[in-house]
């Protein structure tokens, strides 16, 4: 994003376009507002007026056949007392701090691990940013075949001679969801890495030469140097995760559906199967607010950001 | 340091202890696509007698015919291709336009349109979904690729506009204003000016909203119904109902799926890393 790579890019001495105010074309052309107007007129169709009507349509009950019934908080109020919404949040808070904490942490280890120009150094971060172009379901498809009770980690573990840890791992209540976590951490991380490595890669290294004249320890460096410099980075990193958190649906979708007994439902399956499984599409628009709420805040937080990058 | 006998010494060290470090962390991440392509060679029977788990004990290239025809991976995959290949042409034709006349020219409530249509591209998707499938229902188009078109460029176009109008404004104006002069209207100017000079940025852009479109499984299923139209995503959880545990389909299958974003991955791995860092709201 054009925050992120900011550093590379941006050239300061570049006037900012407010300042060339009168210098540009006069009049503007018909053909700018057409330029315009054509992709507004594509995102209104299927973003803007679906998503008003997604609003409208949390406060009705509908079946998608007859018409929609407008019954004002209702759902909002019969998700107080909806066991399986209450466990749903539960596992889409868990998620946010599991996957978005640990793809944060490890997303950066590996950076810095790989940030230094080595040979073989390319291998290395096309084999870890390699996962991040298969789609979610191939990933999941391929650690359900580890996870299969005759799979890779059941065995793993019995030549070890850890056999009684043997486990239906996708099956069981009480570790489905932190099996689909693994998965879409697995392809996670080396997006992450990918962006602090950007980050790393933009840091003057005058400023590690001055820390090091100064006497500072590695461990000074990266707190008192690399971590304040990946301000920026972290903020967008922090954006990317909540965001793809409140997202997550393929990778649950293909490995359980949200089962065993909704163990591992996250809010984004549930309203899916409550729309289109259970045909209850008020009560999953009322489920669809409750993730734009969620996400509200670092939607804001970033438009913010965008608005004063933007000018 | 170079003096002292012992610095090349503990720089052999240290580059050792680097690539056992990160030697081990690529194997554990390559570990799982090395299995699945292992799999996918390997026949049902050895699987069933001696585990998935287990050291392969045959060859055979059936099972990616299993997957390919009887499996519908064949139709599958043309129907991705024929979603995504013009849906990265269009959206990135009609983001650069807009992204050229917001960031070049001093129209009206500029910045206010580039965060509106950015805010869009951010909304949860899940908001979107039932009154989407309705509409593409009104529309006549509902269980027809067309719809999954529309709605990929309506929702990705607003990211695109914000990264390309990014770049293009970095463009220096006097390269602009020096066309002018010559008496180049704006058409001229975008065409053989502006998108010339943003070619980096459309080629990362490109390579990453394949992979994006490609791999997308919700708007899928939700403006398709027949297995016919469905793209290569839900056709391979269709396909692990098909052929349950038969892991050696499952796996070619797996392979066929990833194979066109890795190839792409492979060709232009340049771009995508740098579309990676400018697509970081994804």
């Amino acid at each position: 994003m054009a925050v992120l790579t900011a550093p590379q890019r941006k050239t300061p001495a570049q006037p900012p376009l407010s300042g060339r105010r009168g210098r540009g074309p006069r009049r503007n052309p018909p053909l700018l507002f057409a330029f315009v107007l054509v992709p507004m007129l594509a995102e209104a169709m299927w973003v803007f007026w679906p998503a008003l009507q997604g609003f409208y349509l949390s406060l009705t009950r509908w079946d998608g056949v007859t018409d929609p019934q407008f019954v004002g908080l209702d759902n909002f109020r019969e998700m107080a007392g909806d066991e399986v919404f209450r466990s749903a949040t539960g596992h889409t808070v868990l998620w946010l701090v599991l996957f978005g904490g640990l793809s944060a942490l490890l997303g950066l280890a590996t950076a810095l691990l790989l940030q230094q120009e080595r040979r073989g150094i390319g291998f290395y971060r096309a084999a870890l940013f390699m996962p991040v172009v298969f789609s979610l379901v191939a990933t999941a498809l391929v650690w359900q075949a580890i996870y299969q009770p005759d799979g890779v980690l059941n065995q793993l573990l019995e030549s070890v001679g850890l056999g009684s840890l043997r486990h239906a791992w996708l099956a069981d209540q009480d570790t489905a969801l932190y099996a689909v976590i693994v998965p879409a951490l697995w392809r996670q991380i080396g997006y992450v890495m990918v962006l602090y490595l950007a980050g790393l890669k933009g840091i003057d290294p005058a400023l590690y030469e001055a820390a090091k004249v100064d006497g500072a320890s590695a461990w000074q460096r990266f707190r008192h140097v690399t971590l304040p410099q990946l301000r920026g980075v972290n903020a967008v990193v922090v954006s990317v995760i909540i965001i793809d958190s409140l997202r997550s649906f393929d990778v649950v979708w293909a490995l359980t559906r949200g089962g065993p007994y909704h163990s591992s439902e996250l809010l984004s399956t549930y309203m899916y199967s409550t729309a289109f499984q259970s045909l209850r599409l008020g009560y999953g628009s009322a489920l669809a607010v409750v993730i734009f709420l969620l996400a509200f805040g670092v939607i804001c937080s970033y438009l913010i950001r965008a608005f004063r990058e933007a000018d | 340091m170079a003096l002292t006998p012992t610095a090349p010494l503990r720089k052999r060290a240290t580059t050792a202890a680097f690539h056992l470090s990160a030697g081990s962390l690529a194997a554990l991440w390559l570990f799982p696509i090395a299995l699945v392509l292992v799999t996918s060679f390997r026949t049902f029977d050895d699987i069933a007698a001696n585990g998935l788990g287990s050291w392969p004990r045959s060859f055979s290239l059936d099972n990616y015919g299993q997957a390919w025809v009887d499996g519908g991976q064949q139709q599958a995959l043309i129907n991705s291709l024929i979603v995504s290949v013009p849906c990265v042409l269009v959206v990135l034709a009609l983001a650069a336009m807009a992204a050229f006349a917001l960031s070049r020219y001093e129209l009206p409530f500029r910045r206010t349109m580039l965060l509106l249509m950015l805010g869009g591209n951010l909304l949860p998707p899940q908001i979107l979904l039932i009154p989407v499938s309705k509409l593409s229902e009104m529309m006549g188009i509902y269980d027809k690729l067309i719809a999954l078109i529309g709605v990929q460029i309506g929702f990705g176009v607003g990211f695109y506009v914000f990264v390309l109008y990014g770049f293009m404004r970095a463009i220096p104006v006097e390269i602009q204003q020096a066309a002018v002069v010559d008496g180049a209207g704006p058409w001229q100017i975008f065409w053989r000016i502006i998108l010339p000079l943003a070619k980096p940025a459309l080629a990362a852009l490109s390579a990453l909203s394949f992979t994006w479109i490609f791999n997308d499984l919700l708007w899928a299923i939700t403006v398709l119904r027949s297995d016919s139209k469905m793209p290569i995503t839900a056709a391979l959880i269709g396909l692990q109902g098909q052929y349950v545990s038969m892991w050696n389909v499952i796996a070619a299958g797996s392979v066929i799926a990833a194979a066109p974003t890795v190839a792409v991955f492979l060709r232009f791995q340049r771009h995508f890393v740098a579309g990676l860092n400018l697509g970081a709201v994804k």
